[in-house]
């Protein structure tokens, strides 16, 4: 029978105190491939694209909502700049996602390295590393794809991005700012790939924003490119930004009107997002007799029937 | 051990231990810099105030501002680290103190030798700044010391614009009244990186510094000649790298949204002019509140800046 001296056994003890702290490389499942998105969740908001002033359901705060209510749609075409902007890596899983994701195998250990996401729109790239690096200083640059770093729990990989340029998380102006972080839980069921994000926003939001996105496998998915161009859409005066001054945006009580809700709902705030806030509605205000609005979007007759 | 030999050990023990203390305080003190490349010929040192951006070329290093001069010897030690060869140019792009404080430590002895681009002698770096820099360090107000011989400019420019080379093209732009009458945006052409100093620092609020010469138009627009400037990779990412006085390597929509915030605030400011308020009114009528988180700013640093807002819209000069 081998005996272990007591230099082995505490040799032993060291190796195993430090075994929660190797990178556990290559773990879980695999996710590459192609895949397509399937708008189940949050539809009218994804794919005809948020109402203006339609903040209910986002835990924002009082200066999200004032930056909100200032937004401008002409601003995107009078400042040339945002004209050809790709999505963030938060806003782009919400968007028009069609996803291809590869892998960077280690030649020696067979181990998952990184993960590549390309998102079709404006060629949309991003790495998420498996290694362990840190994330990089505070100076470094920001990116729309931001710095990603992934670690396996089980086969769940979770995922924490900084390093984002300042966006949206909402199309009708709720702003992102670039102190958010996100993580994002990836899960896979078969041939349906599932994440969950959660944006952390000292900036903008009061609790975490919550939200779930999926995708369904398809291997025949051929994606194509892209290109933009700037081009003056809308030329003004040097330094000039179209907004609305506080008070003066004319648009925020539509959507409110148009869907039978109080116009507080609208306003969005971390109440919102909780089913709770249904019973209190109901004491407050009946629904529509007939859908006015996004009725026929996803029902196959075509259209979204607007008016 | 007698009882002499041990209370001379035990004093060696305790001024060791003393100093031990001491040198770990001082270290802790340190300010931490961080160096980080930014594209091609340029980096970045971070942490010693102001950025510093620092251009390796064929003739020399070229250091754009200068660190407070307690850390002038540490920012050498890093720059050696990026080459060996001399500093030849300091660029001010600012009268403010932030970004000269350093010019006189780092001609001395700590900025080693340097060729003139001016008209001083062999053995020192040129300092290059628009001309209101040196007239304004020349000749600085009543009851402030008087600047010292070596931090003044040595080669100045008054034109629009001023070029040299050090191994690439380096072009120098004067904004005539944005951070002050006196900032300078450098261009390093090849490299593809620009050096905004005081007049884009994303992350927070910029100082407009009225009583030398600054204006929130002069700074929207020294914004937009930064963006004229900028020229991004595909979908507004890469391409030119913005290296800003403060704050974070940028790109161009990191201007665009920082112009745009100046511009809006403006606009909201001036709308309350036009109501008749005053500047107390509106001040508490907040209107940069929807910003105040994402630039990090306590509401003293908001009522600042709103206040420059306020008093530079209110100047009767063109200017404003």
């Amino acid at each position: 029978m081998t005996r272990f001296s007591r230099t082995d056994i505490i040799g032993l003890a060291v190796l195993a105190l430090m075994l929660p702290a190797i990178p556990a490389f290559g773990q879980g499942i695999d996710f590459t491939g192609q895949w397509v998105p399937v708008y189940h969740e949050d539809g009218p908001e994804r794919i005809p694209g948020p109402e203006l002033a339609d903040y209910a359901g986002l835990p924002i705060n009082d200066a999200a909502r004032l930056r909100a209510d200032s937004y401008d749609a002409n601003r995107i075409s009078a400042v040339m700049e945002y004209q050809c902007r790709p999505h963030a890596a938060d806003y782009n899983l919400r968007g028009l996602a069609n996803l291809r994701i590869t892998s960077d195998i280690d030649p020696l250990t067979q181990r998952v390295t990184a993960i590549h996401t390309r998102i079709n729109f404006h060629d949309a790239e991003r790495t998420i590393y498996l290694d362990s690096r840190p994330h990089p200083p505070a100076e470094a640059p920001h990116s729309w794809g931001g710095f990603s770093t992934g670690v396996w729990n089980g086969n769940m990989l979770t995922i924490t991005t900084t390093h984002l340029k300042p966006y949206y998380i909402r199309r009708n102006g709720v702003p992102a700012s670039d102190k958010r972080t996100l993580t994002e839980h990836w899960v896979r069921h078969g041939d349906f790939l599932t994440i969950v994000s959660i944006i952390d926003d000292p900036a903008f939001l009061t609790e975490r924003l919550v939200r779930s996105q999926s995708w369904a496998l398809d291997p025949g998915q051929r994606m194509g490119t892209n290109w933009c161009e700037y081009a003056p859409e809308l030329p003004l005066g040097e330094g000039v930004v179209p907004h609305w001054l506080p008070g003066a945006n004319p648009y925020l009580e539509e959507f409110s009107e148009w869907y039978g809700l109080p116009f507080e709902a609208s306003r969005g705030g971390a109440e919102t997002m909780y089913p709770e806030y249904r019973q209190k509605l109901k004491q407050t205000f009946s629904t529509l007799d007939r859908c006015q609005r996004y009725c026929t979007c996803f029902n196959g007759t075509g259209g979204c029937n607007l008016r | 051990m007698t009882g002499m030999g041990m209370r001379r050990y035990l004093i060696a023990l305790g001024l060791g231990l003393w100093a031990l203390g001491l040198a770990e305080g001082l270290a802790q003190q340190a300010p931490q810099l961080r160096v980080l490349p930014v594209q091609g010929n340029v980096h970045l040192i971070a942490g010693a105030g102001v950025n510093l951006t620092v251009h390796v070329g064929e003739y020399g290093v070229l250091l754009v501002d200068t660190p407070p001069p307690a850390v002038a010897p540490q920012v050498m030690a890093e720059i050696r680290k990026l080459s060996p060869l001399p500093i030849r140019w300091i660029i001010n792009t600012s009268v403010n103190p932030d970004h000269v404080a350093g010019n006189a430590a780092l001609v001395g002895p700590a900025g080693g030798r340097g060729a003139p681009f001016g008209f001083v002698g062999l053995g020192r770096p040129a300092i290059v700044a628009h001309e209101n820099v040196l007239n304004r360090m020349a000749n600085p107000p009543a009851g402030q010391p008087a600047t010292a011989p070596g931090a003044l400019p040595t080669t100045t420019y008054y034109l629009p614009t001023m070029d040299f080379s050090n191994g690439e093209a380096v072009i120098l732009y004067h904004q005539p009244a944005a951070h002050t009458d006196s900032d300078t945006v450098v261009l390093f052409r090849e490299s593809d990186v620009i050096s905004t100093g005081a007049v884009f620092t994303p992350g927070r609020y910029p100082v407009i510094d009225l009583e030398r010469g600054g204006s929130v138009q002069g700074l929207v627009a020294a914004l937009g000649s930064i963006l004229a400037l900028a020229v991004p990779d595909g979908f507004e990412s890469g391409g030119t790298q913005i290296v800003p006085g403060r704050g974070r390597i940028s790109e161009e929509t990191d201007v665009a949204e920082f112009r745009d915030m100046v511009a809006i605030i403006r606009d909201r400011v001036q709308d309350l002019i036009k109501k008749g308020q005053t500047l107390d009114q509106v001040k508490a009528a907040r209107p940069s509140r929807d910003y105040d988180a994402e630039y990090g700013a306590t509401q003293v640093d908001a009522d600042r800046f709103v206040e420059s807002i306020y008093r530079s819209l209110n100047q009767p000069r063109a200017r404003s």
